[in-house]
């Protein structure tokens, strides 16, 4: 597919044309910013940037914290109290690094529900949804070792969870699982090669994400009409579109300023709301906490991992099937790794023809549902394991996988998808204009 | 907009509950009016010398403070120590080992309150952080919205918080108290009524002692926390005018744009 036709960048001066004939970093620059965006875009448009915004913060807040952060069992937890009490703005800094990981997350489940409502992920934008994907599951690996690092109760008790559940991998989980942690428990090799991994990834991050964006401008941006920009011309482009500087660039900043009034009045005045009181104990391996809980924004996948017991039938099935090699430990990581499988593929499950949720009349409530389940599923995952909670967390789980591996395979066939807009234009015009005709 | 910034606020209440969720059979706290709590909240400087003095004489028996360095009773918006007055105060009460000399000398304001591991009794530098008094309800976290995490009136529930029963078991005696998780703790009733005597008079009730120590132990966890709210208050001051100029200028913007639409 070629791209949406516009203006390219022209070297003008001396200096350009000698520039450009031997690095045409102005040009790539220039296409860039100048990209034709869907002039239709919605609010829910602009996760996009405040997620390059918390990359940034984080990278560096970072590696600020870096400078006075030391890796050792026996000097993490005093190194944090000194940035916090020593370091010139150093609380600051590490209330913004620790609330940017949560604004980051909160970003990224928003701007992944944009792309399932409305169909972002269909084709032509396949690679950039699986890059995403692969992005979003650095981000938990990024965010799960460094909630280690200050080796806090929680960081102990959370590490000791998340690594035994590769130990549940048959045969070979317990060497994995020691080949993890570089001994037989979380101990000072384990926090050493977090504090390595931790800070590497965001920068495979910062890879995939100039990947992510060189692989939505080759498509195009989706559009809330999924409908996609005209690219018989230049001049037919151009009622579609508008450059994304100025036009997107001063919204997103909009909504970025927005946000951050929210954000910066949590780091001023409730800085450890998100956070979990234990983790200001030092971390003991002879004192386990009462309730050992992850982070909120891992916790829809928390409740899928836990609510596969062995009283479950599909579990009792498969371990029976399996002659017991799958017990209930190994499928509840097998279903935790899958729901974010199952959601990576939504390309090839959503079989409607139609991209946009909103001339999907049946979709719509299917998905509304969904977001539903992935709330309850945060709840479920804070409430101990038992009674009420363990059969919500199932209930919930069934629904996550009913949605992509039932739901929107079915969808495409047996829905019939409201009138749509003939052009992006037409559209805009229906929304802004007097006389257009209404898309809905 | 507005029904999408309505379901943001909805998904971004019902998102930080499950931080809020913590240990489960925990006693009764009581919700106590601290000066330092909403974002304009300061500190009181003469309730965190008190908190300082009951701290001195009664708990540091068995408590340590290990990461709060002495010097800092001097900072901006802790207790308003002179250094004259830390100076005296470090010498007057506490020792710490110094390896260049090979023996304890008289604490300096460059040292940090002495670590005290002697009857096991945990070191209370980060307790009004460590613990939440508040919770819930049904793991939404809407309680410690309101009421702050609950830290210091946990502490302050639990020194007030003994009902007078004692039961031995395995040679440990244990007291009955209403704010400690099970409700037995291995502490004895620490603090009694007029056990510190203040300089000023002040009412030494158990009640006003244990909220003093309370507010002192916040400042020993978060002694920044003045620093961070006003940080806080000027970003958001500023914020609101970016965000205004930012509104404007998209307007102006994207006006002919939408006027365009209107003549389609």
């Amino acid at each position: 597919m070629a791209g949406i036709p516009h203006d390219h960048y022209e070297p003008k001066s001396g200096f350009e044309k000698w520039l450009h004939s031997r690095l045409p970093i102005a040009a790539l620059a220039y296409d860039t910013i100048m990209i034709p965006t869907p002039k239709n875009l919605n609010w829910m448009w602009i996760w996009g940037i405040i997620l390059t915004f918390c990359l940034a913060l984080q990278i560096v807040t970072g590696v600020i914290l870096v400078m006075h952060y030391t890796p050792h069992v026996d000097l993490a937890f005093a190194s944090v109290e000194h940035i916090m009490r020593n370091v010139n703005g150093g609380h600051m800094i590490r209330y913004l690094h620790a609330n940017g990981a949560s604004l980051f997350f909160f970003a990224v489940y928003l701007h992944i529900f944009r792309g399932l409502y409305y169909g972002s992920y269909k084709a032509p934008r396949e690679i950039t949804w699986i890059i995403g994907m692969l992005i979003y599951l650095m981000m938990m690996g990024t965010a799960f070792m460094g909630y280690v690092l200050p080796w806090g109760q929680m960081s102990f008790w959370g590490a000791t969870v998340i690594t035994g559940l590769f130990g549940a991998i048959p045969f070979i989980g317990e060497p994995i699982q020691t080949w993890l942690l570089g001994g037989p428990a979380v101990d000072n090799a384990t926090l050493n090669r977090f504090f390595s991994l931790h800070y590497l990834l965001p920068f495979v991050i910062a890879a995939l994400v100039a990947v992510h964006i060189w692989a939505f401008h080759t498509t195009g941006n989706n559009n809330p009409t999924g409908v996609e920009v005209r690219r018989g011309s230049k001049e037919e482009a151009q009622k579609d579109t508008l450059p994304f500087w100025p036009y997107f660039v001063i919204k997103d900043l909009f909504a970025l300023a927005v946000v951050l009034l929210v954000f910066f009045a949590i780091v001023g005045f409730m800085p450890n709301y998100l956070g979990h009181p234990d983790n200001y104990i030092e971390a003991n391996p002879l004192a386990t906490p009462a309730h050992i809980v992850p982070e909120w924004y891992f916790l829809p996948f928390y409740a899928i991992l836990r609510a596969f017991t062995a009283d479950v039938w599909v579990v009792m099935f498969a371990s029976w099937i399996t002659g017991g090699i799958v017990d209930a430990k190994f499928f509840g990581v097998l279903a935790m790794f899958g729901a974010i499988a199952v959601m990576a593929l939504a390309p090839w499950l959503d079989t409607s023809r139609v991209r946009s949720g909103r001339y999907r009349p049946m979709f719509k409530w299917w998905f509304g549902l969904l977001v539903i389940d992935f709330v309850v599923l945060m709840w479920a995952g804070a409430m101990p394991a038992e009674g009420i909670y363990a059969m919500i967390s199932l209930i919930g789980s069934a629904y996550w996988f009913a949605y992509f591996l039932v739901i929107l395979p079915l969808l495409g066939v047996i829905e019939k998808p409201l009138p749509m807009p003939a052009t992006i234009e037409d559209d805009f015009n229906a929304h802004y204009g007097k006389h257009g005709t209404p898309a809905e | 907009m507005l029904k999408k910034l309505a379901i943001s606020a909805v998904a971004a209440l019902a998102l930080s509950g499950g931080a809020a969720l913590a240990a489960g059979a925990s006693g009764h706290v009581e919700d106590v009016d601290f000066s330092f709590e909403g974002p304009f909240g300061k500190f009181d400087q003469n309730q965190l010398q008190r908190g300082l003095k009951v701290y001195t004489e009664v708990c540091s028996a068995c408590h340590g403070l290990k990461y709060v360095p002495l010097r800092t009773l001097a900072d901006p918006g802790g207790p308003g120590f002179t250094e004259d007055q830390v100076r005296a105060y470090a010498a007057d009460n506490f020792s710490v080992y110094d390896p260049e000399i090979d023996d304890d000398r008289a604490a300096r304001p460059a040292d940090h309150f002495p670590a005290n591991n002697g009857v096991g009794a945990p070191d209370l530098s980060l307790v009004a952080k460590s613990r939440a008094g508040f919770h819930g309800p049904y793991g939404t976290g809407m309680n410690q919205l309101f009421k702050g995490m609950g830290g210091p009136e946990y502490i302050y529930s639990l020194l007030t918080g003994y009902t007078g029963e004692e039961k031995e078991e395995a040679g440990t005696v244990f007291y009955g108290n209403t704010a400690f998780p099970g409700g037995w703790i291995s502490m004895g009733p620490p603090l009694a009524d007029e056990q510190v005597e203040f300089d000023d008079g002040h009412d030494n009730s158990l009640h006003h002692m244990s909220q003093d120590v309370a507010a002192f132990l916040m400042w020993a966890a978060e002694p920044k926390m003045m620093a961070r709210k006003q940080a806080g208050f000027v970003a958001v001051l500023f914020l609101v005018l970016l965000t205004s100029l930012l509104y404007l200028t998209n307007k102006r913007l994207w006006a002919p744009v939408k006027k365009g639409a209107k003549a389609a």
